[in-house]
């Protein structure tokens, strides 16, 4: 990484609101905290700020690295820096981590304050509006009445999309990339296997672990294991895993044998070492629930009428988890409603992960886009 | 004017002016194999329309980005399903009809689209076409400017096949113009004399 275009040394900061919350599902927030970062300057109009969406395992650590982690580099920091796509010379980006999140915003792993006791599973289910009605808080806070642009992928892209029907006055430009309306049922059903994993594990304790000093490290390794199979493109994992051996020979046993066991277990290993299970069930729901056009018979252009932003829509050519058919479905409903929207289709080899990716074609359209949004 | 002596930009600009005489301002506008997007850029600068460019190649799609047009990476053999009847005033396809394979689909559902069409295309009965095949070669001319072993064009076809096309497929054609190669108006034989001809089309009554 080349230290001039990056954002360097970065650090998180806390906000705590006090105003209560109604969540979709019903229930009520006593006050809450977020934890965000900022790269650039607002500027005096307040006019170029950027709110960037993390997905499912990503939180507000978007850019840069910590003092005291240096290794630690954030999880779009090859979109976001000065001279990249996504200028902080002209930008002022944000990123947050989300209300239910696991890396300090209030979620199952904060202390319920009506028991002293850590919320676990009796942290409410958190649904993406709820998300944006936290984000649009954060957004009071920092000043900022209207963002430039809110962006994000997949899961992020999602709430993108929903700022344009939440707070429509409050958004000119919102950036979905390799996202979807909604879940289609194969969609739903991976979910449901992740959470069945976690839900099935003995150390899961009704989602009380915390309180019992365990986590469900099984079904949450298996939980990643099969969202990273969907997450991936066949031909990649062929290209990089094919059927190469561990140990040159079959071994005749349920230790690993082909690397792409190895690959998998590595990846549900490491996740499992930090991201929260009650998280990930929340979020996943969030996921399965998120359906804007629900309320419209499905019809999704009724939904979006409301929506007053410009959209820049991408998908991947080898996104197999949310389709570039799924991001057509937003962009035909957009031109239905006559608004203004750019759609470039991605030819990238690494499936649903391209939109983390510094594909060079990606990052000169996000660029090209960006750079056209006035400040 | 004389169009062989004119740079690619204004060459450019001569065709976009053939074309914007028939959009009248404000107008919602459809803009099919758009490239560069520098035909809508100029129609949204001269006649203010709104609309979308439609693109498949990956680095026209980056440069309709740059030049502020909303472009939609979409491929158009596959039809037009994703757009509603009547929401265009004018579809488009500016020398882009020749190298696409489902031609007839494509102007059936342009006009299901739009209430008019507007549709240019280099004319294989030109002149110094046929002088070119005669001689037993493949033409290349200032409209058909690519040798036959890289063109990206699929169709040949003059005003005639077009316009007999039109006919089978109840399209009404509202005007046409046909150019030189030298940029003048021709009126006599456009067929033989047409380099580059321009249509406006519509639904038969």
């Amino acid at each position: 990484m080349s230290l001039e275009n990056s954002v360097g040394v970065v650090a998180p900061q806390r906000v705590h609101f006090n105003e209560s919350m109604t969540l979709k599902c019903g229930a009520l927030l006593p006050g809450f905290e977020l934890v965000y970062e900022t790269y650039g300057t607002l500027n005096a109009s307040r006019t170029n700020a950027v709110l960037v969406c993390h997905a499912l395992s990503g939180g507000h650590h978007v850019a840069g690295v910590y003092a005291n982690d240096p290794k630690n580099l954030g999880w779009w920091d090859n979109l976001v820096g000065p001279g990249k796509p996504l200028d902080t010379n002209r930008f002022f980006v944000v990123g947050v981590n989300n209300l239910g999140g696991c890396y300090g915003s209030t979620g199952p792993m904060s202390v319920n304050p009506e028991t002293g006791k850590r919320y676990g599973a009796d942290f409410p289910m958190v649904t993406v509006e709820d998300w944006v009605l936290a984000q649009s808080r954060l957004a009071d806070h920092l000043g900022v009445d209207q963002w430039a642009a809110v962006m994000g992928g997949s899961l992020g892209g999602m709430q993108a999309l929903e700022w344009t029907l939440q707070y429509p006055e409050r958004i000119r430009h919102a950036m979905v990339i390799a996202s979807a309306p909604k879940l289609s049922a194969q969609n739903i059903a991976f979910n449901e296997v992740a959470r069945q994993a976690i839900l099935s594990d003995p150390e899961f304790h009704g989602g009380h672990y915390a309180e019992r000093g365990v986590v469900p490290v099984n079904g949450l390794r298996l939980a990643r294991m099969v969202g990273h199979i969907t997450y991936l493109s066949d031909s990649q994992m062929g290209e990089k895993f094919g059927r190469q051996l561990r140990k040159g020979e079959h071994q005749f046993s349920y230790d690993v044998d082909f690397e792409i066991e190895s690959y998998l277990r590595y990846q549900g290993d490491k996740f499992a070492g930090f991201f929260d299970a009650n998280t990930y069930l929340i979020t996943t729901k969030a996921l399965d629930y998120f359906d804007p056009a629900f309320d419209y018979d499905g019809d999704l252009g009724a939904a979006l009428a409301r929506a007053k932003a410009e959209f820049f829509v991408a998908s991947f050519s080898t996104d197999w988890r949310f389709s570039p058919s799924r991001s057509r479905e937003i962009v035909f409903a957009l031109m239905k409603n006559r608004r203004r929207v750019v759609y470039a289709e991605i030819d990238c080899d690494a499936g649903h992960d391209s939109f983390l990716l510094d594909d060079a074609h990606y990052h000169a359209v996000l660029q090209a886009y960006l750079e056209n949004i006035t400040v | 004017m004389n169009i062989s002596q004119l740079s690619k930009q204004e060459r450019e600009r001569f065709d976009f002016a053939v074309i914007g005489n028939w959009i009248p301002p404000g107008e919602r506008v459809l803009d099919l194999g758009c490239g560069d997007g520098t035909l809508l850029r100029y129609l949204r600068e001269t006649k203010e329309v709104t609309g979308y460019g439609v693109e498949i190649d990956h680095d026209s799609v980056l440069a309709c980005i740059r030049n502020g047009v909303d472009v939609i990476q979409i491929d158009i053999e596959d039809g037009l399903s994703g757009f509603e009847d009547q929401s265009f005033n004018h579809v488009i396809i500016s020398q882009a009809l020749q190298a696409m394979h489902a031609t007839e689909r494509i102007l059936t559902e342009m006009l299901r689209v739009a209430d008019e069409a507007v549709v240019s295309f280099p004319n294989f009965a030109y002149r110094s076409n046929r002088e070119a095949i005669a001689e037993g070669h493949m033409p290349v001319s200032e409209d058909l400017p690519y040798e036959w072993y890289e063109t990206p064009n699929v169709r040949f076809f003059t005003i005639v096949d077009f316009e007999a096309l039109c006919d089978k497929l109840g399209i009404e054609i509202r005007e046409r113009l046909a150019f030189e190669e030298t940029g003048q108006p021709v009126t006599d034989d456009p067929n033989l004399n047409g380099s580059l001809a321009f249509y406006r089309l519509g639904r038969k009554a």
